[in-house]
């Protein structure tokens, strides 16, 4: 358990607190060595300590329930704000988990995709699993359950950015273990956890164009910086209109966090951020050409991350599927006024 | 370098009231006027359309009451204009003259061209071209030769513009002319003037687009004389003024919204089962489409505070209408449909309409690449 830092009067300029405090921290704690022990499957202690001990994983939990009670931008805006950095720590998993417990977890927590339906079957691909305290399960409906992970077996297995996705096998839950979580529905946390990682694509993708950018002024060629030909200079501006695009629907869904339209609102955001990181990576890549394809290079810690995070809590043909059953049952007409609200979900709330 | 963020807007209360009061009014509307949405854009020029609007109060709802406006928040107009994109609405002959040629008399006009001319735009019968472009000056505006000279108490203009849309029926044009040297900047010695198109010395010559439909001219100045209270803005300051100008065209719903009709009698013709491609594809547009509209209303919202942002702005244009690209081409990949003009059904004919105006997405009011170029510049590549 940790405590939540002094409470400012104003959210807003709370969220701004809490987040330079962030920045300083990630800055100063996440270099090339420290990602460089997370591939080789390091669990970063003295990282997730720190993320700890500022609050972080607070940040989306209710003041009255112990948490700091972050405006949800702010909050998903310090998720963005680890994965600039690929910082190799579940902070969205924890945060979104114990938000949506409704208590301070004992952590790190991670967030199983799928279901077990009352407590059993297998559960795959939890990130860090080997290295959270606990679980938070979807137990089918809106029931979840919060499971200790600390003796139990896991079997291990990684991303293409060799970060744990292990799985873990339930037969069985105490009937206390269980709690109905306001909002969960029959997918679980399918939307929770796709808006964690749009808002860690959002992030990675902001600092990869950043170095890309940075790469272009200082690389010469032909006697001047690459950044001086045009087509560098058009990749580089249709990444950031990615990147804006990708931002402005992490934000939106952020917003939406707690009302009805958050599920759709997630979704949406999951979808334009995948297609924003295929495009985004694709151009950095470009940009850096070889020295950005070594291992030496670090733009990797952020690409292969990228590329595992849209396909995590669906990838954006699963969503994009559901999304657009549902806008064709409703028809045509009703197609601008589900942008206009879902666009504004935040501000109606 | 800087990152480029779009901070929710908050549309007002009046702005929501607005969107509920257009709405409202474009549903009857549309029986009276018979307009059919599948095959107008906001490009389409309909004078009793815009007639009707303005009568209603949903034209220039910015302007000051003197001036037959409500002295609203810009962005009521936001929500007004955004409706009547998503609704079909025919808004193509008030179009330019409410999203900038008004604005720009309102803040840089005389009191003369104020009096006379704001009150018929906000009343829906006063119509305005755009004459930037010229044969030799297309993206590189600062290259125009239209010329203005001291001529007692005005100017005479000599040159010609090209590509102005609506010329042969709007009532003005603000025109970019050359009133000095361009020095070393190339951008001093620009001046913009009202153009009064029923006066002599001014005439236009139709050029027919791909489809056919004459919706842009050549306009052609012979010893034109405008009087200097037609000026808009002071000698000289053309461009300052054109780049600001522009900052309001680029970021508006106008930039992404031009086939969204398409999109709707798209999923019409889909129904309300689709196969899982279909389902995909929808599932994709929205996805964009929301993400578009967060870009747009923030960059608004920005304006109505009065910043000036540049680089978002041509970020919304350049996503916006590659978006608008992306449309009838993922529309042909889901749906076995030929489009033609007299094809039977709404989506078919709504998508030969998208078809053949989609080349003109990434071209007006600044191609593609001279937006790059510009948002290049803001992230510090030159
Ligand atoms: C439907 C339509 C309506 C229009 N209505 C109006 C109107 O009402 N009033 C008006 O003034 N104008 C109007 N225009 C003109 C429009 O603004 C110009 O077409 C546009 O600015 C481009 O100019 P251009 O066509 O001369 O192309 P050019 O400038 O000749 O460009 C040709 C190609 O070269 C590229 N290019 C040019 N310079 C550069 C550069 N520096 N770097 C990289 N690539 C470059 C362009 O992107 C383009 O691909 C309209 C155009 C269309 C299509």
């Amino acid at each position: 358990m940790m405590d939540a830092p002094d409470i400012a009067p104003d959210a807003e300029d709370l969220g701004a607190v809490v987040a330079e405090q962030a920045a300083r921290l990630f800055e100063r704690r996440v270099d090339r060595d420290t990602l460089a022990a997370a591939d080789r499957g390091e669990w970063q202690a003295e990282l997730w300590a720190a993320v700890e001990e500022a609050g972080l994983p607070l940040a989306l939990l209710d003041e009255d329930a112990g948490g700091v009670g972050l405006p949800p931008v702010a909050a998903f805006g310090l998720i963005r704000l680890a994965a600039r950095h690929a910082a190799p720590v579940p902070l969205g998993e924890t945060m979104v988990a114990a938000a949506l417990w409704g208590a301070p977890l004992e952590g790190p927590a991670t967030l199983a995709p799928g279901t077990a339906p009352d407590g059993h079957g297998r559960l795959a691909r939890l990130a860090f699993g080997r290295d959270a305290a606990q679980a938070l399960v979807h137990a089918g409906g809106s029931r979840a359950a919060l499971i200790p992970l600390a003796g139990r077996r896991l079997v291990h297995d990684r991303s293409l950015a060799n970060e744990p996705r292990d799985a873990l096998e339930l037969s069985g839950l105490p009937a206390d273990a269980i709690r109905e979580v306001p909002g969960l529905g029959p997918d679980g946390f399918a939307p929770h956890g796709a808006l964690i990682r749009a808002a860690q694509m959002s992030g990675a993708m902001d600092r990869a164009l950043e170095m890309a950018v940075a790469y272009a002024n200082e690389r010469e060629q032909f006697g001047r910086p690459i950044a001086k030909f045009q087509a560098i200079q058009q990749m580089l501006a249709e990444a950031a209109g990615h990147v804006a695009a990708a931002s402005a629907i992490v934000d939106m869904a952020a917003e939406a966090w707690g009302t009805e339209d958050f599920d759709f609102a997630a979704g949406l955001a999951k979808s334009r951020t995948g297609e924003a990181a295929g495009r985004v990576s694709a151009i950095v890549h470009q940009v850096h050409a070889a020295m950005g394809f070594t291992q030496e290079h670090g733009l990797h810690f952020l690409t292969r991350r990228l590329w595992s995070w849209r396909e995590e809590f669906g990838a954006e043909s699963w969503w994009e599927e559901r999304i657009g059953r549902r806008i064709c049952a409703a028809g045509g007409e009703a197609l601008w006024p589900a942008i206009v609200d879902v666009t504004a979900a935040g501000a109606r709330a | 370098m800087q990152t480029f963020r779009f901070a929710g807007a908050r549309l007002p209360a009046e702005a929501e009231a607005a969107r509920a009061d257009v709405r409202a009014f474009l549903a009857k509307d549309r029986e009276i006027g018979g307009w059919e949405p599948h095959r107008t854009t906001w490009t389409s020029f309909d004078a009793a359309f815009s007639a009707r609007a303005g009568a209603a109060g949903f034209i220039a709802t910015g302007f000051p009451e003197a001036y037959g406006g409500k002295g609203a928040p810009m962005l009521v107009r936001f929500a007004i204009a955004e409706e009547m994109l998503a609704a079909g609405a025919p808004c193509g002959a008030h179009w330019v003259a409410e999203r900038q040629s008004g604005p720009q008399i309102l803040r840089h006009g005389s009191a003369r061209a104020k009096a006379e001319i704001l009150p018929r735009i906000a009343a829906g019968d006063c119509f305005f071209g755009i004459g930037m472009s010229e044969p030799g000056s297309g993206s590189d505006l600062a290259a125009v030769r239209t010329r203005a000279v001291r001529d007692g108490d005005g100017w005479r203009i000599n040159g010609a513009k090209i590509w102005t849309s609506n010329a042969h029926r709007a009532h003005y044009l603000i025109a970019l002319v050359r009133t000095g040297d361009a020095g070393a900047s190339r951008h001093a010695g620009l001046t913009q003037f009202v153009i009064d198109l029923s006066a002599p010395g001014v005439t236009t010559r139709p050029i027919h687009d791909l489809a056919g439909n004459h919706e842009f001219n050549e306009v052609f100045f012979d010893d034109f004389f405008v009087p200097d209270d037609m000026r808009v803005g002071g000698e000289g300051d053309g461009w300052s003024m054109v780049t600001a100008e522009l900052a309001f065209e680029r970021a508006g719903p106008d930039r992404y919204l031009s086939d969204i009709r398409l999109l709707v009698s798209l999923i019409d013709e889909i129904g309300a089962e689709p196969d899982r491609m279909e389902a995909a594809e929808i599932g994709r547009m929205t996805a964009h489409l929301a993400a578009l509209r967060r870009m747009s209303a923030s960059v608004s919202s920005m304006l109505d505070e009065g910043a000036s942002p540049v680089t978002q702005a041509a970020l919304v244009k350049d996503v916006g209408t590659g978006f608008e690209r992306m449309v009838p081409e993922t529309a042909r990949r889901i749906r076995r449909t030929e489009p033609g003009p007299d094809a039977p059904g709404d989506y078919a004919q709504s998508l030969a309409e998208t078809v053949l105006r989609a080349p003109s997405f990434t071209l007006r009011g600044g191609t593609q690449e001279i937006l790059r170029g510009m948002i290049a510049r803001g992230l510090g590549l030159r």
